[in-house]
């Protein structure tokens, strides 16, 4: 074989097994989604929907899930926006926002569980509780560096035209940002709270030690709360394998949830380019 | 007539205070300006708890595990007794395993995110990208106990079966490497976790290796096409190293993500108090033994002292590792 003819079916080589690459990954996408449909879809029935854990269902669970993360965004939410708005629009280029960027990332990227074990720390040992607001808080920081590097993202693409010619019209900062940043930028920042709301519905790390769990109903939030994905942690461990089965039925729920908002987001709501 | 040199002197005059940096009495005027500095105080407020938060972690992370450390003295850190009866506690097997399962992957991950980096932006029709690409971010977005619970259904069964029985049929008789594949094939373990682990993280690092490679400019790759250079020849000799920089810190921060994943790997490491260089051995990492323990260590024994102590060295690695890569990935895009 020649040098040109070995160089050329390196090449192809190369190709084949990057698309072999390529390809692995989608099927373990495949995969994962096939063990939860065959697993889950038999147990999904109306009891899931209409029972409590105690009684063979996962309403609670459900609820539970929903009340904490609602609660975490309307913590996590203004904070990250404020915080992203600061990046992009006040503080750019000042040392201070250059620290705040850089706590943020790591922020970002934290093991999740360590968040549990702080807010653990910081609510739990002091009030001697667990409890839905505990999960809640655990959640919001969660959310929060997600907002905040969506929002900084977002805003820098606003162009500089739009902010200077609110200026000239007499505009002070906050009505400039409110009005025009903000009402520019909102399709992208919406994106961000939706990806960071995907990501907290799906923590499980960062409430075992916070909310805790509960098999019972209740929207107490100064007791131990209920939240799937803890709901699913537990009956997965369960010897019981109806019991297990619920579990696989919560999953397949949190998945489909978690991905179906993924997908809208990033199709609907994604830059046309 | 008047009003419009009225308006223009006026004009002249405002412009003069502009250019003095000291606006005049009606410039000055706007209105709603009163409501800027509450405005900023709010947008420095929330920027300033992002620092206050990370630094609360640590203080209250440090000043939790502090009773252990002060028990046990450094050799905390690489004492491998963990003993609930006896009280003994050290965070050596866990770090052991924490840095273990993310090397490995690391080692699995980085591969194929490369040749998945290759085939988004060199191979595939350019049509196909956008929807392989996302295909393969919905990935990342599958919770952690999913990953855990796909693993312990399907991937455990599979290395049992199939994988580890021949690879320690051919490895056992051959020495050192025969250490690697020592033990059960009971489909648990180190090398288990570590699969598992390259898949969350390999669409982390996939997506910034599309990005830094994007980035080059198409002037570079086609000169080098212009010399005759294969596709495969442009990636490996002109992209590559145009963003090594990046693409280190983009490895780094895939790394970082894998030493904190717990609910994954506590699924399927074995949860085993032990070291062990076989690739099949059970074991356990920092995050694992934090979620399996914590539970029952009551606040203020020596065990949850140790476990946050072992929480405290987590953060510590963790915040190193995405530090570097950070500012890897800054230096290198810029």
């Amino acid at each position: 074989m020649d040098r040109l003819a070995r160089r050329r079916s390196f090449d192809y080589l190369m190709k084949a097994i990057s698309t072999g690459f390529a390809v692995i990954s989608l099927l373990a996408l495949a995969w994962i989604l096939f063990t939860l449909v065959s697993l889950g879809l038999p147990a999904l029935t109306s009891t899931i929907f209409t029972n409590v854990m105690s009684d063979g269902g996962l309403l609670n669970a459900i609820v539970g899930s929903l009340v904490m993360v609602a609660i975490a965004l309307l913590i996590g939410g203004p904070i990250g926006i404020m915080a992203g708005t600061f990046l992009a629009e006040a503080g750019r280029g000042s040392k201070f926002a250059d620290a705040v960027r850089f706590i943020n990332d790591i922020l970002l990227s934290a093991p999740s569980i360590l968040i549990g074990l702080f807010v653990y720390q910081m609510i739990v040992v002091p009030t001697n509780s667990f409890s839905g607001w505990a999960g809640a808080v655990a959640l919001a920081i969660i959310i929060m560096p997600v907002v905040v590097r969506t929002t900084e993202d977002m805003l820098t693409l606003v162009p500089v035209s739009l902010r200077e010619a609110a200026f000239a019209l007499g505009a002070p900062m906050w009505k400039v940002i409110v009005a025009v940043t903000w009402r520019a930028a909102r399709t992208g920042i919406v994106t961000g709270i939706l990806l960071a709301l995907a990501r907290a519905a799906g923590e499980t790390a960062p409430l075992l030690f916070t909310s805790f769990g509960n098999p019972n109903w209740t929207l107490d939030l100064a007791a131990a709360f209920p939240s799937l994905p803890a709901a699913i942690n537990q009956l997965a461990q369960n010897p019981a394998p109806e019991q297990v089965s619920i579990a696989w039925a919560g999953a397949l729920l949190i998945t489909v949830g978690v991905l179906a908002l993924n997908i809208i987001t990033r199709v609907v709501l994604a830059p046309k380019k | 007539m008047s009003a419009i040199v009225g308006s223009s002197t006026d004009t002249d005059t405002a412009l003069a205070d502009v250019a003095r940096g000291s606006p005049s009495p009606e410039a000055r005027h706007v209105p709603g300006a009163g409501l800027d500095p509450i405005f900023k105080a709010a947008l420095y407020g929330c920027s300033g708890l992002i620092l206050v938060l990370l630094a609360s972690i640590l203080i209250l992370l440090f000043w939790g595990g502090w009773p252990a450390l002060a028990t046990f003295g450094p050799s905390f850190y690489w004492s491998t007794v963990w003993n609930p009866v006896t009280e003994k506690f050290g965070a050596g097997v866990m770090i052991y395993g924490t840095l273990f399962t993310g090397i490995l992957a690391l080692l699995i991950a980085l591969p194929m995110s490369f040749g998945i980096a290759f085939f988004l932006t060199e191979i595939a029709p350019v049509s196909s990208r956008r929807p392989v690409g996302m295909a393969i971010q919905l990935l990342a977005a599958v919770p952690s106990i999913i990953f855990g619970m796909w693993g312990v259904a399907a991937i455990i069964p599979l290395m049992a079966n199939y994988i580890q029985p021949p690879l320690i049929w051919i490895f056992s008789s051959i020495p050192v490497l025969g250490y690697l594949f020592k033990g059960p094939a009971s489909g648990l373990g180190m090398l288990t976790a570590g699969i598992i682990l390259a898949f969350m993280v390999i669409p982390f690092i996939t997506a910034m290796f599309v990005e830094i490679l994007e980035s080059v400019p198409a002037m570079l790759k086609e000169s080098a096409y212009g010399v005759g250079c294969t596709t495969y020849e442009v990636f490996r000799n002109v992209s590559v190293p145009y963003g090594r920089t990046a693409l280190v810190g983009a490895t780094m921060l895939g790394f970082g993500r894998a030493l904190g994943e717990t609910m994954a790997v506590t699924y399927v490491i074995g949860n085993a108090n032990r070291i062990s260089a076989s690739l099949f051995a059970s074991g356990s990492t920092i995050a694992s033994t934090i979620a399996n323990e914590f539970p029952d260590a009551p606040a203020g024994s020596l065990r949850n002292q140790s476990l946050l102590e072992l929480g405290f060295a987590l953060f510590v690695i963790s915040f190193i590792v995405l530090a570097i890569s950070r500012m890897l990935v800054r230096t290198g895009t810029k």
